[in-house]
């Protein structure tokens, strides 16, 4: 197991609002982290921070162990080789799902026209959308507008995926087909990070399992660990809960 | 009519269904005719009142002679709509650079970069200025202060300073539309585009602004009406164009029909185009509900 990600003491307030107190965790090449936690506990947050989104206030975040959250370094080039899903999809309604998915690639790598369209085309046909390409994604039902936006970020070939909470917004009949497509990407060895509310798919395709409460890692461990026999109260009331 | 209080549960459902909704569109209807109708003998009787009644005014002959003149009309409406040509060749030149100029300015109030506080700064005041002091003051500064400094020719031309001082004025509240618009965009299209490592450039300029521009093209579009009314401003420092002619012809006439003609000509114009813009922000509305 080679170390891809490390976060040392990550803090992050808004105002007086502390969201991340100390956050200290290691993501290993080709493994799969489930975040969980209330909403409020700080996991949105931290996905965020990690794709710099957010400056963090303290700690460090490194990735093949250089500090990303440097802040002489420019952020874009780290951006890049962290891609990040959001649960409200944000696709860029005015384009195609194929332009949204062409469009950073196409500004930031600059390939051949022809080799982006193949590539491309490439992405939407391993996740079964090569026939809704030309639409726009008001016309794709939830479902698909967030495989589209899963395909847009994996379409800059990044390192690490980070989801967050990317089926809180779909209805439960379109969850499974997004479920099905993170398990492709866990085996064809993605480096991923989840905030999830799917106790379900946590316990069943996660390696790593981390309690958020409050800012802070309560309790973490393989699922089994997690689930079966919680060590904490905080966890344990958690989820009795949710399950 | 049968009593549909009756109800009987093993007729179909549909059938019931179809009974009722005839009913209400036969109801419907009747109400639509009688508002019709109504609408219609109200305004017979306001446009009756007003022919009668207006001729009876003391004043209402001379009135009659001096701004309803078929004569005057006849004879100097074909030279009105070749004065009114000007004006659209002003502001056909004018409208393309402030809707340019404008995003300039809208772009520099949002720089964000504190290297770049002095563009914002520039635009501030540049917004503060032109939309704090009327557009025919602006008209005459520029069209009579310019010219003023002695430029050779065709650099003391008021159709050039004109033209300048309407893009000044315009492109400072046009510039504001732009702004409204871009803030209207969601802050998450903003985090998606900086998430897939896209600069801020690129950002504003593939995301957010073909979003935010698209938004307020119905806003701007009154802003075209009003620019195309006061093209005629540029009459005090110059070029004869519509109301200038019209006011020769006053003069020439001693009569004020040609106003009128004028008044005619650019409601030609801007009753179509503000009836495009109503109906382009009714379906905006429409989509976004």
């Amino acid at each position: 197991m080679t170390l891809k990600l490390e976060l040392k003491e990550v803090y992050k307030s808004f105002g007086a609002l502390k969201v991340c107190r100390g956050i200290s965790m290691t993501v290993d090449k080709g493994q799969m982290i489930c975040l969980i936690g209330a909403s409020g506990s700080g996991k949105s947050t931290l996905l965020r921070c990690i794709n710099l989104l957010e400056e963090v206030d303290g700690g460090q975040i490194l990735l093949d162990g250089q500090d990303i959250t440097d802040p002489s370094l420019d952020p874009l080039p780290f951006r890049r080789r962290i891609g990040l899903v959001f649960q409200s999809f944000n696709l860029f309604p005015h384009m195609t799902v194929m332009e949204n998915v062409m469009l950073a690639p196409r500004r930031v790598h600059k390939p051949p026209k022809a080799q982006l369209i193949a590539e491309t085309t490439q992405l939407f046909e391993r996740f079964g959308l090569a026939d809704r390409m030309k639409y726009y994604p008001d016309q794709l039902s939830g479902g698909q507008q967030q495989r589209v936006a899963i395909i847009r970020a994996l379409a800059m070939k990044p390192e690490i995926m980070l989801f967050d909470e990317v089926t809180s917004a779909l209805d439960p009949e379109l969850v499974g087909e997004v479920l099905d497509v993170l398990r492709q990407l866990k085996s064809e060895g993605m480096t991923m990070i989840l905030a999830t509310h799917e106790m379900g798919f946590a316990r069943e395709a996660a390696d790593k399992i981390c309690f958020l409460d409050q800012g802070i890692i309560v309790e973490a461990g393989p699922p089994q660990q997690i689930f079966d026999a919680p060590k904490q109260d905080r966890t344990r009331e958690f989820l009795s809960r949710v399950l | 009519m049968s009593d549909d209080t009756d109800s009987d549960i093993t007729k179909p459902a549909a059938e019931a269904a179809g009974f009722t909704i005839a009913q209400r569109q036969e109801r419907e209807k009747r109400l639509r005719r009688r508002a019709n109708m109504i609408a219609t003998f109200s305004t017979i009787a306001v446009v009756l009142a007003i022919i009668v009644l207006v001729p009876l005014a003391p004043g209402w002959e001379k009135v009659q002679r001096s701004f309803f003149n078929g004569e005057v009309f006849l004879k100097t409406f074909p030279t009105l709509v070749k004065a009114f040509m000007l004006d659209i060749a002003i502001f056909a030149w004018s409208a393309p650079i402030i809707a340019v100029w404008a995003l300039v300015v809208a772009l520099a109030r949002d720089a964000r970069s504190p290297a770049l506080f002095p563009l914002r700064l520039f635009a501030t005041i540049y917004n503060d200025v032109f939309r704090g002091v009327p557009v025919i003051l602006i008209v005459y500064l520029i069209g009579f202060g310019i010219p003023g400094l002695g430029l050779p020719r065709p650099w003391n031309s008021p159709y050039i300073w004109g033209s300048v001082a309407l893009v000044l004025s315009y492109s400072a509240y046009v510039a504001e539309v732009y702004r409204t618009g871009i803030e209207s965009i969601h802050e998450s299209q903003r985090s998606a585009a900086k998430s897939l490592g896209l600069s801020h450039w690129d950002t504003m300029r593939y995301v957010i602004l073909p979003q935010a521009i698209r938004r307020v093209i119905p806003a701007n579009m009154n802003s075209l009406i009003s620019l195309q009314k006061d093209v005629a401003l540029l009459s005090f420092i110059g070029p004869v164009e519509l109301l200038r002619q019209a006011g020769v012809f006053k003069s020439l006439y001693a009569n004020f029909t040609p106003y009128l003609g004028a008044s005619l000509l650019f409601l030609a114009v801007t009753i179509p185009a503000t009836r495009l813009a109503d109906r382009m922000i009714a379906k905006q509305n429409r989509e976004r509900s």
